[in-house]
């Protein structure tokens, strides 16, 4: 036991010195809103028409698919009986939110991110089970699930369908994150948690997270592919980060400057808290360099007229600031939730492991795993402009 | 000589029977039957009293429930915490330790112009649980007789529970990786015994409640004390009851 008391200041009930939930419920909310985010941002082409977006239309979808694929395995990883997680599925108890996921998960990941992904990329498919070489041939047949029909007509179909996954999966896509933010924001013996602003700040900021993967990674992999950037794409994105951002940014200062003014039984240990043991990972990564730098950053692209090579060294860094943000958002609510005792007396400290279980070492291979997969996909379903596509023209090979 | 079809109709009256002979061969005998509980569920509702002007802090009843329910060492079915409440105008929040959950009782220590005070904790047994509402499985439960369980063949050990009680009652058991709690001594009381920290306190601070009986001394407690509950604010319908609470206990 004394080990343990050396990380406590002050008094915490004996129970609470030993924090439940680590850095791999930190990644949880982080990768679901990157999910949602580039979801989001494939539905602004496919819904709102924003057409300046088309080039990374596809690539969203298919960044969405790579990390929702990986958002159960930290919770898995988590879990004392992994075994049993299954039993969510067949006696969920339906007062709790987070019984829920199973469902709003699987409902995502089939109903609407595979179903619209099929659907977009199935004259593809039923072109490449035609050409790619034998072995592959295979896979892509598979991928048909039988149907060859590629006429003007079936596309069609395909095209309405698929608009119509798209607007079901807007708000999906906002229950899958927003119900994330309810499972931290309706826990009411924790008021570090306990806001109904919490789901839709995990919203905004997943939004912009979101955002800022798919343009990180369109430019890394069109500098990949040797191609040119396409700049009114990247100019229209950095635009939309901007504005959500700054919703995300206003909604924040609104809870912080609720709590301040309210100043309710916990905001002197909060307060402290955030002075002391959260000062570097909230004020300092947060807030400053994740939310204040990256507004400048992007306000003043949209302000002031920069040159191309500038504009695109801003959208990277702000891109890159912002995911770091926002995964220190997560690691704020999370693990900072969890530094103070629910006396209000006193706070303990969060030890990060390495080669554990719910180490760092497994936290960096889940963030790693989503690119394999995402680069296994773009292998398999590749998203790019391509002549053959444009020549074919229609929505599929505009879209392209 | 069997013919095929016939042998197919065997072997279909065969597999239509299996349920019926593993029923058969499964069914409870007189021999393993358990005996006929007398406890009466819907009978009881129960509670706890706790007389913080008794209490004496020697950490009896988190030894004696250490050694019932073989608690962990370094977690707590139930603890003791020391308060010296501020002295006022000087200081704004109180002093308070519980070294090892008191198991050790309290080393001596002063405060000048304090008022110092135990506060023996354990589970609420809150009749609107939070813990309950958020468990993924339903492993964590309240029973008919106002108890707060937990089916430890059940937990997925997601502590989400663990989260949500705002009194840090529950912890992980180290070993079995579910969550793990008081149970007032269910084994206890269910066979009318009182709770092993009701058993061992040597001063009567602690008084095993049943509401539903019209006859248990918790009526008169309730009717004749000033009688407060943890974070009232909290709404969970908490079931232990305080005498001579002070206000700076949280």
């Amino acid at each position: 036991m004394e080990p343990v008391t050396k990380l406590v200041e002050g008094f915490m009930y004996p129970n609470e010195v030993e924090l439940q939930w680590s850095i791999l419920i930190v990644l949880y909310p982080y990768i679901t809103g990157l999910v949602a985010g580039a979801f989001i941002l494939a539905s602004l082409e496919r819904v709102f028409r924003v057409e300046a977006v088309k080039p990374t239309y596809r690539l969203a979808l298919l960044t969405a698919l790579a990390f929702l694929l990986v958002a159960p395995l930290p919770l898995q990883l988590h879990l004392g009986h992994p075994e049993r997680s299954f039993e969510m599925f067949l006696t969920p108890h339906r007062s709790s939110a987070m019984a829920m996921f199973g469902f709003v998960y699987l409902w995502y990941l089939a109903a609407v991110l595979v179903m619209e992904i099929w659907l977009d990329f199935r004259k593809d498919i039923v072109l490449l089970s035609r050409t790619a070489p034998s072995a592959m041939r295979w896979i892509y047949k598979l991928l048909t699930l039988g149907s060859q029909n590629i006429s003007e007509r079936s596309l069609q179909i395909d095209d309405r369908v698929g608009y119509i996954v798209t607007v079901v999966g807007i708000p999906s896509a906002f229950l899958l994150h927003g119900y994330v933010g309810f499972i931290f924001g309706s826990v009411k013996a924790n008021p570090w948690w306990s806001t109904p602003l919490m789901p839709i700040v995990f919203l905004f900021s997943a939004i912009s997270s979101g955002i800022s993967v798919v343009l990180l990674i369109y430019m890394a992999a069109t500098r990949l592919r040797r191609q040119a950037l396409d700049m009114r794409c990247l100019d229209t994105m950095g635009s939309y980060l901007f504005y959500l951002f700054v919703i995300d940014f206003t909604l924040e200062m609104v809870d912080l400057t609720h709590r301040i003014y309210e100043a309710g039984e916990s905001f002197q240990s909060l307060d402290f808290m955030v002075h002391s043991r959260l000062y570097f990972s909230h004020i300092v990564v947060q807030i400053v360099l994740g939310t204040l730098v990256p507004l400048a950053l992007l306000g003043s692209a949209q302000l002031w007229r920069m040159s191309e090579a500038r504009r695109k060294s801003v959208y990277a860094l702000s891109g890159l600031l912002i995911m770091t943000g926002i995964f220190a958002m997560r690691w704020n609510v999370v693990i900072g939730g969890q530094l103070f005792s629910k006396s209000f007396l006193g706070y303990t400290t969060y030890k990060l492991e390495f080669a554990t279980r719910e180490g760092l070492l497994a936290a960096i291979l889940l963030m790693i795993l989503p690119f394999i997969i995402l680069w296994a996909l773009v292998k398999l379903l590749p998203p790019w402009t391509t002549l053959a596509h444009e020549a074919a023209g229609g929505r599929d090979g505009g879209n392209t | 000589m069997t013919t095929r079809r016939e042998a197919i109709k065997t072997a279909a009256r065969l597999l239509v029977l299996t349920p019926a002979a593993v029923a058969y061969f499964e069914r409870p005998t007189s021999a393993d039957a358990p005996a006929e509980s007398k406890y009466d569920m819907a009978k009881h509702w129960w509670a706890m009293s706790i007389d913080i002007e008794k209490c004496i802090g020697c950490g009896n009843c988190v030894r004696g429930c250490a050694n019932e329910n073989a608690v962990p060492r370094g977690y707590f079915r139930t603890w003791v915490e020391r308060y010296q409440a501020p002295a006022y105008p000087d200081e704004d929040h109180p002093e308070v330790d519980s070294p090892d959950g008191a198991f050790n009782g309290f080393p001596e220590k002063k405060k000048d112009n304090a008022k110092s005070f135990f506060v023996p904790k354990l589970c609420n047994q809150c009749a609107h649980s939070p813990c309950v509402q958020v468990c993924p499985v339903g492993a964590t439960f309240e029973t008919p007789d106002g108890l707060v369980l937990v089916d430890q063949t059940y937990c997925l050990g997601c502590r989400y529970c663990v989260q949500a009680c705002p009194y840090g009652c529950r912890y992980i058991h180290p070993e079995k990786q579910t969550v793990d709690k008081c149970t007032f001594c269910y084994h206890r009381i269910s066979k009318g015994l009182v709770t092993a920290c009701v058993e061992v306190c040597p001063t009567g601070a602690r008084t095993l409640a049943d509401l539903k009986d019209p006859k248990d001394p918790i009526h008169a407690f309730l009717r004749d004390n000033p009688v407060q509950v943890l974070k009232p604010h909290m709404a969970t319908g908490a079931k232990v009851y305080y005498k001579s609470l002070d206000e700076s206990v949280r």
